[in-house]
């Protein structure tokens, strides 16, 4: 592990920056070597932003302009294949397009950073938020941290390649932030200078790429009697990463002050009924929360950071003294039980011979404003199925009907 | 001064170059394939990265545990190998400007068979031309997906029989001509184009090599019998590549900058056309159209490879 | 077999051109045999045609004191007949296995 220190506040800069602003920010102080990306909204600020630091020669960084979003991922996956530092950024219909090479990406363990401005999938064709698109890519083998604000985004963008790129790891991440209510709002960001990130991170060291000096085959057929193998090697991988995600962030927080974990608890220590859920409506239930407590309710916020790979026992730990857990989560999984949060929470909780009732609430597709009456009403009826002692799989909110 | 390695010609000089492909690759008995790699081999630089789309070709060479390459090689998926070449080379270029990179050439090859790139893969490959990668995209051209079982592809020939093709009762096999593939390619205006056969090994050798010094992306349009699914002799494969140049059906030539067209030696010696007859009379595939019933149909096939021969001819300023 | 902690990386094969291994002479049905006397390798050291076309690296051409050599690897001979059919001398025959 590489020694930082802390930085100077006099050495920070702060600027308002939207959360595009912010990665694409961050991205060209990661100094990466390509970035094949296809424009898409509400991701194309990144890019935009980009290529203009390149037009400024303030970057060394090779952009390919692609095609389309399936080459933009098979772009990264060969240039990472080559020991390169990469990143590229999409967004639902572009994510959806990448979908088969996110795979190969996974599996061929290249440590890809990959940010998503999270929208809406067709159709009708919607290009506001809601987080069908990286839930739909939960199973890919990428990492998935969903942030909260702006600082939150560039901060996990500059730590994803650390974690991506430990040898431990070698996986592709997913840095995702909230389309148009995080991607396009304007924020306080207190930026890192050059310096600290380039000790921070350090050069790639590649490990088994395409070097001349060692010819390797990359990519083989394999069949009934090795396949199998691999998939274990990569869960086992995946299964690492809490462990890395806790070094780097200690070591992120000792530079700046800042961290964020695998998920934070807010108000949660004596909550009968804990708000469960991520990105932009945890920060709208920590304003309802913040109310109901004067109102003498006993209610808190758990906001996850970290959903592949899911952090179960730390989730059950940290919800399983509550008298019920409503989970808000902006997807539905069409045919299932419940939705991705929410089963995942519940399979979490599944060993348990005590556990909080779990209800679960689709809420904000396709963009639908999630204000706080939304949060409330999911906090009402939860108290009301507790009082009956049953709740339904799941329900909609916000939604005429 | 770069230290290259030279374009093995003879025969003496191919023996001295160590083979990129090994022995025990599972490609099938008299396939071309092979022998298309190893002529590519032959006109290597130094460094060399293969980018390889799904196909025949990716999957028996690289079964696992084994790959018969001795250079590095890289496969991710079916439509892509173009997209994956440009990343390849565009780390290249990131890595040498930043000092982290030593071999001053590292040639990449992007290899598709004519399903990976005449039709799932074309979208990758046109959008990596336009951008002007320096890289080679090398087409092994068997007429139809042969790896997933002989189905019709852009490149299957009309009258050929395919099993999304079949010769019926009312049907004469695939009724479409082939996709003009390689003056697509060159309508991009890309530096180098060419065709060639792995019979006429020099002529290969040398447009290969040409496409690796290329100023920006080339395309090679290689043609490569595949006994399987043509329900030929397999000892007739590389008789058929030749067959193929002098009938009209795979006519070997150079399109510079998009723009000039030269006829190659092997094509240019030919007074005339062997008849198509002599051609598909080797191949299972196209016995449907001995019958009495496709006569015509045979004629009109036979009618346009003289009309595209004769327009390529005017095109290369032949008369 | 070797368990998935004992392998290379995602299906890395770290081993370039391990496929020789695998042996698929045992694929063929006929074998080539060669005739010395009218071969123009072995007279002068040209032709070659049948290493040059010979898919499977099954054709060793030797050159050694200033004399020429021919052998099949019939390891790795898949019995195609390529070379059969495009020896200008007719110099390689195909025989039943």
């Amino acid at each position: 592990m590489t020694s930082v220190e802390k930085i100077p506040k006099d050495q920070m800069v702060v600027e308002g920056l939207t959360g595009d602003a912010a990665i694409a920010l961050a991205l060209k102080q990661c100094d990466i070597d390509v970035l094949a990306a296809y424009p898409i909204t509400p991701q194309t600020i990144i890019v935009e932003d980009f290529q203009k630091f390149v037009a400024n020669g303030e970057v060394k960084t090779k952009v390919i302009p692609v095609e389309s979003e399936h080459s933009a991922m098979s772009a990264c996956v060969g240039a990472s294949a080559v020991g390169a530092r990469v990143a590229t950024a999409t967004a639902s219909a572009g994510l959806a397009l990448m979908w088969e090479i996110l795979y190969c990406a996974a599996s061929m363990r290249m440590p890809i950073v990959l940010t998503v401005a999270n929208r809406a999938l067709s159709a009708p064709i919607n290009i506001h938020n809601d987080w069908s698109d990286t839930y739909g890519a939960r199973d890919s083998g990428f990492i998935q941290l969903y942030c909260q604000s702006s600082q939150e985004a560039y901060d996990t963008t500059i730590m994803a390649f650390k974690i991506a790129e430990n040898k431990d790891i070698l996986l592709p991440i997913m840095v995702c932030i909230d389309g148009f209510i995080l991607s396009h709002n304007v924020e306080r960001v207190e930026m890192l200078p050059d310096q600290a990130i380039k000790k921070f991170l350090g050069v790639r060291q590649p490990f088994q790429n395409l070097d001349p000096d060692n010819p390797i085959t990359m990519g083989p057929l394999a069949l009934t009697d090795y396949y199998f193998e691999f998939k274990e090697q990569q869960d086992e991988a995946i299964k690492r990463v809490p462990d890395v995600f806790k070094q780097v962030e200690a070591e992120f927080e000792r530079m700046t002050g800042r961290s964020y974990g695998m998920l934070e608890t807010y108000k949660t220590e004596d909550a009968e009924i804990i708000l469960l859920t991520h990105s932009t409506p945890a920060g709208t239930a920590k304003v309802v929360v913040d109310v109901l407590r004067e109102r003498d309710e006993k209610v808190g916020v758990l906001r996850l950071k970290m959903f592949r790979p899911f952090p179960s026992k730390e989730v059950a730990e940290a919800i399983k003294h509550a008298k019920a857990v409503a989970v808000f989560e902006k997807c539905r999984s069409f045919g299932s039980t419940c939705n991705p949060l929410a089963l995942e929470v519940m399979a979490s909780l599944y060993d348990l011979k005590e556990k909080p009732m779990v209800t679960d609430f689709v809420i904000g597709l396709g963009g639908r404003d999630v204000p706080p009456t939304t949060i409330v009403e999911g906090y009402e009826k939860t108290k009301e199925y507790l009082k009956q002692g049953k709740a339904p799989l799941y329900e909609t909110l916000g939604v005429r009907k | 001064m770069v230290e290259v390695e030279k374009a093995a010609l003879s025969i003496k000089d191919m023996l001295q170059k160590k083979p990129i492909l090994s022995s025990g690759h599972r490609m099938c008995a008299g396939c071309a394939a092979p022998t298309v790699v190893k002529l590519m081999g032959m006109a290597l630089r130094g460094p060399t990265i293969v980018c390889e789309a799904t196909g025949c070709l990716e999957v028996a060479t690289t079964i696992y545990p084994y790959t018969a390459w001795n250079i590095n090689w890289i496969h991710v998926a079916f439509e892509n190998a173009a997209a994956v070449a440009s990343g390849v080379a565009e780390a290249i270029n990131a890595l040498r400007e930043k000092g982290q990179w030593k071999h001053e050439i590292t040639d990449v090859i992007a290899i598709g068979g004519d399903g990976g790139t005449f039709d799932i893969g074309f979208g990758s490959l046109s959008g990596a031309l336009e951008r002007g990668h320096k890289f080679v995209y090398m087409v092994y051209d068997n007429g139809a997906y042969q790896n997933t079982g002989i189905q019709r592809s852009g490149a299957t020939l009309p009258g050929q029989e395919t099993t999304t093709s079949w010769a019926g009762k009312v049907e004469p096999g695939k009724r479409e001509r082939k996709k003009p593939l390689p003056e697509i390619v060159a309508a991009h205006r890309i530096p180098y184009v060419a065709t060639v056969s792995p019979y006429y090994t020099r002529d290969f050798v040398t447009k290969f090599r040409k496409a690796l010094e290329a100023d920006g992306p080339a395309f090679i349009h290689a043609y490569s019998p595949c006994p399987r699914g043509w329900r030929s002799d397999t000892a007739k494969s590389i008789e058929l590549a030749k067959l193929a140049v002098e009938t009209g059906i795979h006519p070997l030539y150079e399109v510079i900058d998009g723009t000039e067209y030269i006829m190659s030696g092997p094509s240019k010696r030919l007074k005339e056309l062997k008849p198509l007859d002599e051609y598909l009379k080797m191949q299972g595939q196209f016995k449907h159209l001995f019958k009495p019933q496709w006569e015509e149909f045979k004629k009109k096939i036979q009618q346009d490879l003289i009309d595209d021969w004769e327009l390529l001819k005017k095109k290369c300023g032949i008369e | 077999m070797k368990k998935y902690n004992e392998i290379p990386m995602a299906g890395n094969i770290i081993e370039p051109g391990n496929s020789k291994e695998y042996k698929t002479g045992g694929w063929r049905a006929k074998r080539p045999v060669h005739n010395d006397e009218t071969c123009l390798w072995i007279r002068n050291g040209t032709c070659g045609k049948c290493w040059i076309y010979c898919p499977d690296n099954a054709v060793r051409l030797i050159e050694k004191d200033g004399k020429y050599f021919y052998e099949y690897d019939y390891d790795y001979c898949k019995g195609c007949g390529i070379c059969a059919n495009e020896c200008p001398t007719q110099s390689i025959k195909m025989e039943s296995e």
